[in-house]
C-alpha cells in the first residue's frame, strides 16, 4: 500500500474540507464515546481489569520467543502448518504458494488489519486469485477501491447514501427498484450477495485476535458472523497474523475480551467470538481441510527492547482514535498509511519508517485522551515524543522550527538575558496591540493568526512588577 | 484546628508555608494580572510566596520538540532556583505537569539528579488543586457575577487530575453560576506548538470548542491555563463572540479589573 503519510498536511486539509467526511466523522464523536463510557461505567472492576490485561501482555513480550515457539508446537501437533514472515512480501508469497497449490481462484476474506498491512488484495489480484472482503465494511471500501479509514470501522468515513450508490453500481443482477433506503436493507443485501461467495471460496483467509500457546487456537472477534464462514466453509484456512497477537492461555485471551470490546464499540462481548484450532479432525461436522497460520514480523521484533515496545501490547481496539481530537477532525485516510489515529501515529513510524511517517507522531497536541482511554495503558503520547526525538536527533524535522528552537531555548537557558529581552520586548508588544488588545496579523505568527487573534501582553512582565514589589518591600524594612 | 479554612482567616496559623510560585512564561510575558492573582490566593491561604527571578520557562517547548538537552538544562536551572521552597505552585495544568511528571523522566540514569528531581517534583501542585487538596481551601469571596463554563485543560486534568478543585472554588463564589459545557473535558487545539504546526487541525479543534462555549450560554469562559485560554479567547474573538474570557485565579481572586483576555473590557 502507497504510503502517502510525507503528505498528511495536504491530506488533512482536503479531509476538513471535505463536507460529506465531516459529516461521517460527527457520527464517531456522537457514537463510540458514549458507547464505551457506559460499558466502563457499568464494570466496576474496569480499571483493574486494564492492569490485568497489561501485565498478560508484558508477561508475553518478555518471554514472545517462548511464547511463539509453544504455540507453534500446539499449532503442528493439531495437525496445522505455522509459517515465518520477516516482511510482508514473505507473508504474500507465504499466501500465494498456498493458494497456487488449490489451485484457489476466489479466496473469502474475514476482516483483518494485517492484510492491509500487507497489502495483500492487490497482490492476489494482481495473480490472478480474487479476495472477497466478507465484513461489511470491508467489502463496501472493496468495491469502492479504497483502504479503511478507521481499523474496526473500515467505512466509518462513508455515509449510507455512498454505499446505497455502489450497491446499485455493483449489483446489478438485482431489481433496480429495489427499497434501499435504511441501513437494514443494505446489510440484507450485502448478505445475499456475500452468502453465495463463501461457498465460491476455495481458500478463506482471516485475522487473528489472539493466538493461543497453551492451545495453538486463533481467536477473532466479529459482530456479523462472517469470520465463522470464512474459515469454516472453504477447503483451506489461512490465518495471517502478526507475532505480538500471541497470549499464553485461553484464560489470558478471555481476561483481555473483557476489556477489548467495551474499549472499542462498548459491547461487553462482540456478537461472535469464534476460537479456531487446526483442520477439520475425523467426526467434525465443519471446518477446513487444510489449517495455515502465517506469522509476520514486519518490523515488530525490531521494537522488543526499545522505547517502543509497549506498543505491541495494542489490541486494535480503536479507542484511542475513537477519543482523538485530531482523528476527529480529518478522519483515518489523512495519516496516509494502515493504521490511523493515535496507535497509527506510534505504529507506522515503527513500520514505515520515521522518514516517510514524520509527521504522525507530531500531530498531536498531547492532550492524552488516547491514553487515559487505552485497555492496555498504552503511553501512547509519551511514544510519540521519543519519535519526536529521534527525529531531532536525526536533523529530521523543520530547519526552521530546529532554529527557532534553538533560539528560543538559548533565551530561556539564561534567566538574566531573558529578563532583558522580556522587559523590553513586552511592553513594545503592548502597544501595538493598541487599544483593541490583540492582534489580528502578526510576522511570524503567520500560523496563529491564519485562523485567531493574538491576545496582546499587558505590558510589563510580572517577574519585572515583581521585582519593582520586592525591592519596595526591602526598602519597607527595618 | 478547624478542618475548614475559609481564607482571610488563616492568618494566625503558626506555620506559614514557603511558596515558590512558578508563574509560567505565558502568565509572565502576558498576563502578569495572573501571577498577581495567584499571589493574592496564596497569600490570602496563609502562603509566604516568593518568584525567583531564576526561572524562565518550565521547558516544554523543547521537550515536546525532542529537544531532550535543553529540556534538561531548562529543568535544572529551574530546579535549582525553586528546591529550597516547601512547595511550588503554578498557576498552570501544563507547566505544573511538566514540572511534576515530566521533569524526573529527564534525569533517567543519572542518579543524583535524579533524586534531586523527584524531591523537586513531589513539591509541585497546580494552583487549584494546591488550594483545596494540599491547603484545604474550601471557599473564597472572589468577585464575578454572571454564568461562568470552566474548560478542563488537558495537563491539568489527565496529568494531575485537576477537575473538581477549581469548580468548588468557583462554587463558593458569591453571585458567579457554573454551567457546564459539552465535552469541556476534550482539547482545545492549542497543544503548544501544534497550534502554529498543523493550524488547519488546531483551528478545527477550536472551532468545536467554541461551538460548545456558545452553546453553553455562558458569557464568561474560564480555565487554569494560559496557553488554552489564549487560544480559545483568540479564536472567538475572531468569531466576533462576546464571551470574557479568564484564568481561573483571576476570578477566584477578585481581580477582575484587568481587561479580559484578547479584549478591552
Amino acid at each position: 500500500m502507497l504510503v502517502t503519510s510525507p503528505a498528511f498536511k495536504d491530506n488533512a486539509r482536503e479531509a476538513l474540507a471535505d463536507r460529506q467526511l465531516q459529516k461521517a466523522l460527527g457520527n464517531v464523536r456522537a457514537g463510540f464515546i458514549d458507547k464505551r463510557r457506559k460499558a466502563v461505567e457499568a464494570l466496576p472492576e474496569f480499571d483493574a481489569l486494564r492492569d490485568s490485561a497489561r501485565a498478560i501482555k508484558d508477561h508475553t513480550l518478555a518471554h514472545l520467543d517462548l511464547y511463539l515457539a509453544a504455540y507453534e508446537e500446539k499449532v503442528t501437533a493439531s495437525g496445522g502448518h505455522v509459517h515465518w514472515a520477516e516482511t510482508a512480501a514473505d507473508a504474500r508469497g507465504i499466501i500465494l504458494d498456498i493458494c497456487r497449490k488449490h489451485d484457489a481462484r476466489v479466496v473469502a476474506k474475514g476482516k483483518s488489519m494485517i492484510t492491509e498491512e500487507t497489502a495483500l488484495n492487490d497482490f492476489l489480484e494482481a495473480s490472478g486469485i480474487r479476495p472477497v472482503e466478507t465484513d461489511l465494511g470491508e467489502y463496501i471500501i472493496q468495491l469502492r477501491g479504497e483502504h479503511p479509514s478507521h481499523i474496526i470501522a473500515p467505512a466509518v468515513h462513508l455515509n449510507k447514501e455512498q454505499v446505497e450508490a455502489d450497491f446499485r453500481r455493483v449489483h446489478t443482477d438485482l431489481p433496480p427498484g429495489r427499497d434501499l433506503s435504511d441501513p437494514a436493507s443494505l446489510l440484507g443485501e450485502a448478505r445475499r450477495v456475500l452468502r453465495k461467495q463463501y461457498f465460491e471460496a476455495d481458500v478463506g483467509i482471516t485475522g487473528a485476535n489472539f493466538l493461543v500457546a497453551e492451545t495453538g487456537s486463533s481467536i477473532i472477534v466479529t459482530n456479523e458472523g462472517n469470520g465463522d464462514l470464512s474459515q469454516v466453509l472453504p477447503r483451506v484456512h489461512i490465518v495471517v497474523a502478526s507475532i505480538e497477537k500471541v497470549v499464553p492461555t485461553l484464560e489470558d485471551a478471555s481476561q483481555i475480551l473483557r476489556v477489548l470490546a467495551r474499549s472499542a464499540t462498548g459491547q461487553e462481548m462482540s456478537v461472535y467470538t469464534t476460537v479456531s484450532t487446526g483442520p477439520r479432525r475425523p467426526g467434525d461436522p465443519d471446518g477446513p481441510d487444510e489449517y495455515h497460520v502465517v506469522l509476520l514480523d514486519n518490523g515488530r521484533s525490531s521494537m522488543l527492547g526499545t522505547e517502543f515496545q509497549e506498543m505491541l501490547r495494542c489490541i486494535r481496539c480503536g479507542a484511542c482514535m475513537n477519543h482523538c481530537p485530531v482523528y476527529h477532525a480529518v478522519g483515518g485516510h489523512a495519516y496516509g498509511w494502515v493504521y490511523p489515529g493515535p496507535m497509527g501515529a506510534v505504529l507506522t513510524p515503527s513500520l514505515v519508517g520515521v522518514e516517510k511517517a514524520g509527521h504522525l507522531p507530531n500531530a498531536s497536541t498531547f492532550c492524552g485522551r488516547c491514553e487515559s482511554v487505552c485497555p492496555m495503558k498504552i503511553p501512547l503520547p509519551k511514544m510519540m515524543r521519543h519519535w519526536r526525538e529521534r527525529e531531532f536527533e536525526r536533523g529530521l524535522n523543520p530547519a526552521v522550527a530546529r532554529y527557532g528552537l534553538k533560539f528560543w531555548a538559548w533565551f530561556a537557558k539564561r534567566p538574566a538575558v531573558y529578563r532583558l529581552a522580556t522587559y523590553l520586548g513586552m511592553p513594545l508588544m503592548a502597544v501595538a496591540g493598541g487599544t483593541r488588545r490583540r492582534f489580528r496579523f502578526l510576522p511570524f505568527a503567520g500560523g496563529w493568526t491564519k485562523y485567531r487573534d493574538l491576545p496582546a501582553p499587558q505590558g510589563r512582565t510580572f517577574m519585572q512588577q515583581w521585582r519593582d514589589r520586592d525591592h519596595v518591600r526591602e526598602g519597607a524594612r527595618p | 484546628m478547624q478542618s475548614e479554612t475559609i481564607m482571610g482567616e488563616q492568618r494566625a496559623e503558626p506555620a506559614r508555608h514557603n511558596v515558590g510560585l512558578f508563574v509560567t512564561c505565558l502568565v509572565d510575558l502576558f498576563r502578569p494580572s495572573v501571577g498577581f492573582a495567584t499571589v493574592k490566593l496564596l497569600e490570602d491561604a496563609g502562603c509566604m510566596v516568593d518568584a525567583p527571578m531564576a526561572q524562565t520557562c518550565c521547558g516544554q517547548p523543547a521537550y515536546n520538540s525532542g529537544d531532550r538537552a535543553d529540556a534538561r538544562a531548562i529543568a535544572e536551572q529551574t530546579i535549582a532556583a525553586f528546591e529550597h521552597f516547601d512547595y511550588v505552585v503554578a498557576p498552570s495544568g501544563s507547566c505544573a505537569g511538566m514540572l511534576k511528571k515530566h521533569y524526573p523522566s529527564l534525569f533517567r540514569g543519572d542518579a543524583a539528579w535524579e533524586a534531586r528531581a523527584a524531591a523537586f517534583s513531589a513539591k509541585v501542585h497546580e494552583l487549584t488543586s494546591f488550594l483545596v487538596d494540599v491547603l484545604g481551601v474550601t471557599g473564597v469571596e472572589g468577585g464575578a457575577t454572571g454564568t461562568a463554563t470552566y474548560h478542563d485543560s488537558c495537563s491539568g486534568l489527565r496529568e494531575l487530575g485537576v477537575q473538581r478543585q477549581p469548580r468548588a472554588l468557583l462554587a463558593s463564589v458569591g453571585g458567579l453560576t457554573v454551567t457546564e459545557m459539552a465535552e469541556a473535558d476534550v482539547c482545545c487545539g492549542f497543544g503548544g506548538t501544534f497550534c502554529v504546526k498543523y493550524s488547519d487541525i488546531s483551528n478545527a479543534i477550536v472551532e468545536q470548542k467554541t461551538g460548545n462555549i456558545a452553546a453553553s450560554g455562558a458569557d464568561m469562559l474560564l480555565a487554569g491555563d494560559l496557553g488554552c485560554l489564549m487560544n480559545m479567547a483568540g479564536k472567538l474573538k475572531r468569531q466576533g463572540a462576546r464571551t470574557e474570557v479568564r484564568h481561573v485565579a483571576e476570578v477566584l481572586a477578585g481581580m477582575t479589573d484587568a481587561p479580559p483576555i484578547g479584549g478591552r473590557s
